[in-house]
């Protein structure tokens, strides 16, 4: 089922006595999620993308806009009429029932010609419970079980009524690190098999990157950029989505491009072409410096940190925007790196150039 | 740290000095004086130790009034306030305007005095010779007979102070309950909605056993307390209960010490404890209960 | 999550219209004796029995009742025995309880844990049985018809220390660690930490005490018979059937007035609190 949001709108009145300002949580949302994809809304706390969740599934209502369930309008049908699951961050199993009937209890609800017989409902309910892993444990009470168990209980109680579309408010934030890698991949596996549109709710990009087929970056309410999790990493539409994927986080430098040469504080790094005489900021992702000795970026060096398999080069330079800034460097260079300066040349693909005011990327060609 | 060991009773001391005085002798007392037979209290000499004060209370028409009078009034007043208080707190959670207001008003009986209110409440249902009073004026009007509540029939004295007593007991059980309501995390009421649950489905299987430690507390409390009864009834109908046939166990126990019949402290004390007996039965039939239908 | 607190489905307006309507039936009922008790207490005397049918008004209130409440019966006496009563108990029971509550809650002895839950245990019984050995033990050291007969056995309950020390166990650990590596003793520490930091419970457990102390009716009736000792409530009671109570019926009511009126205004200031302290606590309902 492909889920449709068009120019949605969702604005609160403001609890702030002094200014009548409403609060805009979500702000002319417009796009698509294409049928059986595993979708992820990535932004920072207070970006809107919990209520986007919740009003896909209806809890509540849209101050502007649509929503659409393939070609049909659930706008304005209520959360039960819609068909969807939803995963709360904090399970909201039913303490006082077991796991067999919190699972069952969606099912007791369907009425008319979808009413099933007892057992059919045992039936499908062990199904889901198999597909989960978790068929072993259904006569526990939710407070007898881990934090994963209990997470997986939720996701089959919301899958057991087939719905269109499946929600996972911030599935992994509730786990211990151990447990989060390993249900993030059960959260796509199970995704795989039954092939509903998913679409999870995060402020981890690694989580959203790893498992997701889109990704779809918000902050402060607006759309800043849907696509491939690659495609978004290597292509960010502006500073914010740039700086918000990618560990170690983007160096942001001030610089200016002068003649056709890009210049970072008094460094000449790169020539350019499409680009006029400008102020600009410049981000270059870690794995684009490359080591040369002299240039043409000279920084000071701080320190460096051992990875194993590569180095964290930490330096300095006057014309970047935090007191330092990291490269990531392959460790067999790890001799070439002493004394007070470092020198480094840059990759072309990897250096971005934005617009100081507005953030948005600046299009250029490397020569 | 040991060297807190001495100190320590130095602060428990006065508490416990009271507590000893005027709660753990008086125990010990009461049982004993139950089983003394045929107690002076002018000469304080008694006969021999044995069962006859129970048998004698036990014999007595006043106690066996007394004891059906609290009886009927803890069947019908903990299974109605307790209900009654539920539909007002579930009405109460679901609305937001306003709330506060109703919450003051609704917990202003806690505060008054029984023996002042019950006195208005016996002016409103007591026909006297020169106005039959304000109720049976409303009964009148609907085209009933009018009725002396306080002097009258016996089931119209009945009816008057299960009223009341429901209208005292109320306050507090709404308190309970409101605030038991809305410990209720939101979430599960979110996802039951997401799961088609039909309103009424919502309450039975997920309010109701999510307060159910809260419905149970106040089960018991309120058992324990109608079994207590006594200052309502005297705010209704006087100190002379036995005339009005209006006395409650606990006030057989008072008259047997102190009233014009008093001055039996054996007999007070039989009936004391057979009040206790009768209490802690049904608590424990109560926490049985609770077993099989309250979740933690 | 949040979520819409409004909701537009179909009869949700008539829900809401049966909800409210309910609500102000029994918010009503509450409300209507206090009014009546008023209403009458304004009434003169000539006027309320004139009327067969009565009045939901008065055409001519007075004030004579009042006057008449202090003048025929010692009511300004009962209310001084009251208010003497409520504070001397209520300033005992503070005394005695916080120490023990803070024994309880923060110092190490032996038997700790077991005494606590005898003390507890004590809850169970019910107050009519101690009544009576109480009743005799007061009688011999012959302070019937007098305060400290009043007092002393009112002093103390069990609920009001489990209260307290429930709410001084919350108070972390670190804190009394710190005060001790400040050189601080434990008795200042109760003083200058745990109840300035507890206020609120304390404030709470007063309150309730005092609408405990100023209702309390059965003890009092039963130790004295001398009118200069009786309370409000044994006092009503004695006016009732003795005094002009039997015929004047509104200045019985401005006499039940003038005993309510102190609880409710208290009552009206220190709402919040006393709800939060019932709600947490239960009491003796």
């Amino acid at each position: 089922m492909k889920v449709v949001l068009k120019h949605l709108t969702k604005k609160f009145p403001s609890r702030n006595k002094k200014s009548h300002e409403e609060v805009v949580a979500v702000r002319d949302f417009d796009f698509e999620i294409p049928d059986g994809e595993l979708i992820g809304l990535l932004g920072p706390s207070g970006c809107g993308k919990s209520t986007t969740l919740n009003l896909i599934s209806g809890l509540q209502k849209p101050t502007e806009g649509r929503i659409l369930f393939g070609d049909e309008d659930v706008t304005d049908l209520p959360p039960e009429k819609r068909g969807v699951g939803l995963v709360f961050q904090n399970y909201a199993l039913y303490p006082h029932l077991t796991v067999l009937q919190n699972i069952l209890f969606p099912l007791e609800n369907l009425r008319g010609a979808e009413r099933m017989s007892k057992d059919e409902m045992k039936k499908k309910a062990y199904e889901i419970a198999r597909l989960v892993q978790i068929d072993s444990l259904m006569d526990r009470h939710p407070n007898e079980m881990s934090g994963g168990q209990q997470q997986r209980v939720a996701i089959a109680r919301a899958l057991v009524k087939r719905p269109r579309v499946l929600l996972l408010d911030e599935p992994l934030s509730n786990l211990d690190a151990r447990l989060r890698l390993q249900t993030r991949e059960e959260i796509r596996r199970i995704q795989r098999e039954t092939g509903i549109t998913t679409v999870f709710v995060t402020h981890d990009q690694d989580e959203a990157m790893s498992i997701s087929d889109r990704i779809v970056v918000m902050k402060d309410g607006v759309l800043q950029q849907i696509g491939r999790p690659q495609e978004v990493y290597d292509d960010p539409a502006n500073l914010f989505v740039a700086k918000f994927l990618g560990t170690p986080p983007i160096s942001v430098f001030s610089g200016r491009v002068q003649d056709g040469v890009l210049c970072v504080g008094r460094d000449a790094v790169l020539r350019v072409r499409g680009v006029g005489d400008r102020e600009v900021v410049v981000g270059v992702r870690p794995e684009g410096y490359v080591l040369r000795e002299g240039g043409p970026l000279c920084c000071r060096l701080v320190r460096v940190e051992v990875m194993g398999r590569d180095i964290s080069v930490v330096s300095a330079h006057d014309a970047a925007q935090s007191e330092t800034i990291r490269s990531i460097i392959s460790a067999e260079n790890i001799a070439s790196v002493h004394g007070a300066e470092v020198g480094f040349g840059l990759k072309p693909a990897k250096t971005y150039l934005f617009d100081p005011e507005t953030g948005e990327r600046i299009l250029f060609e490397a020569l | 740290m040991e060297k807190n060991n001495n100190k320590a009773w130095l602060y428990l001391l006065p508490a416990l000095v009271f507590l000893a005085v005027f709660m753990v002798y008086p125990l010990i007392d009461v049982c004993i004086y139950s089983i003394e037979e045929g107690y002076n209290s002018a000469s304080q000499t008694f006969f021999g130790v044995g069962a006859y004060n129970y048998s004698y209370i036990l014999h007595d028409p006043y106690f066996l009034q007394a004891l059906k009078n609290t009886l009927i009034l803890v069947a019908v007043t903990v299974p109605l306030s307790t209900g009654i208080a539920l539909l007002i707190s579930v009405g109460l959670s679901s609305i937001d305007r306003l709330r506060n207001l109703y919450q003051t008003v609704y917990f202003l009986p806690y505060v008054t005095n029984t023996l002042a209110v019950g006195l208005v409440f016996m002016i409103l249902f007591k026909k006297t010779p020169y106005s039959d009073g304000l109720v049976n004026l409303c009964i009148s009007f609907f085209g009933g007979e009018a009725v002396d509540f306080i002097d009258g029939p016996y089931w119209a004295k009945m009816f008057v102070l299960c009223f009341y007593t429901i209208w005292i007991v109320m306050p507090f059980k709404i308190l309970i309950l409101t605030s038991a309501l809305a410990s209720v995390n939101p979430d599960y009421y979110s996802a039951a909605r997401v799961d088609g649950t039909p309103r009424w489905r919502i309450f039975t299987r997920i309010t109701l056993p999510m307060i159910s430690p809260m419905i149970f507390y106040l089960v018991i409390t309120g058992f324990i307390g109608a079994f207590k009864a006594y200052s309502d009834a005297v705010a209704l109908f006087g100190t002379n209960l036995n005339a009005a046939e209006m006395n409650t166990i606990v006030g057989y126990i008072y008259d047997m010490l102190y009233g014009d019949s008093g001055g039996f402290p054996s007999y007070a004390s039989a009936a004391a404890i057979v009040l206790f007996a009768i209490v802690l039965t049904v608590t424990c039939i109560n926490l049985l209960v609770s077993r099989r239908h309250v979740h933690y | 999550m949040n979520t819409d607190g409004k909701d537009r489905r179909p009869g949700e307006t008539a829900r809401r219209a049966v909800t409210y309507l309910l609500l102000t039936l029994w918010a009503l009922m509450v409300l209507f004796p206090f009014y009546w008790m008023l209403l009458t207490s304004l009434k003169s005397y000539s006027a309320y029995n004139g009327e067969y049918v009565p009045r939901f008004y008065t055409l001519s209130p007075t004030l004579q009742n009042y006057a008449e409440a202090f003048t025929a019966v010692p009511l300004g006496r009962y209310f001084l025995n009251t208010l003497f009563f409520t504070l001397a108990t209520t300033a005992l029971m503070l005394a005695v309880a916080i120490p023990a509550a803070f024994a309880f809650s923060r110092l190490e002895f032996r038997g700790k844990n077991l005494l606590f839950t005898l003390i507890l245990s004590l809850m169970m019984i019910p107050n009519e049985l101690v009544v009576i050995t109480n009743f005799t033990t007061i009688t011999n050291l012959d302070l019937r018809n007098s305060f400290p007969g009043l007092i002393l056995p009112s002093v103390m309950s069990v609920f009001y220390v489990y209260l307290l020390k429930e709410n001084f166990a919350q108070i972390p650990d670190e804190l009394y660690y710190a005060a001790k590596v400040d050189g601080t003793s434990d008795f200042k520490y109760l003083c200058r930490v745990m109840i300035p930091i507890c206020r609120p419970t304390i404030v709470t457990v007063t309150v309730l005490k005092v609408i405990e102390c100023w209702n309390s009716y059965v003890w009092p009736r039963l130790i004295t018979d001398d009118a200069a000792y009786f309370l409000v409530s044994n006092g009503i009671q004695e006016i009732r059937e003795n005094g002009f109570g039997r015929e004047n019926i509104p200045a019985m009511m401005a006499a039940v007035v003038v005993i309510s009126v102190p609880l409710i205004v208290l009552f009206l200031v220190f709402r919040h609190k006393i709800m939060e302290g019932v709600a947490r606590g239960g009491t003796k309902g």
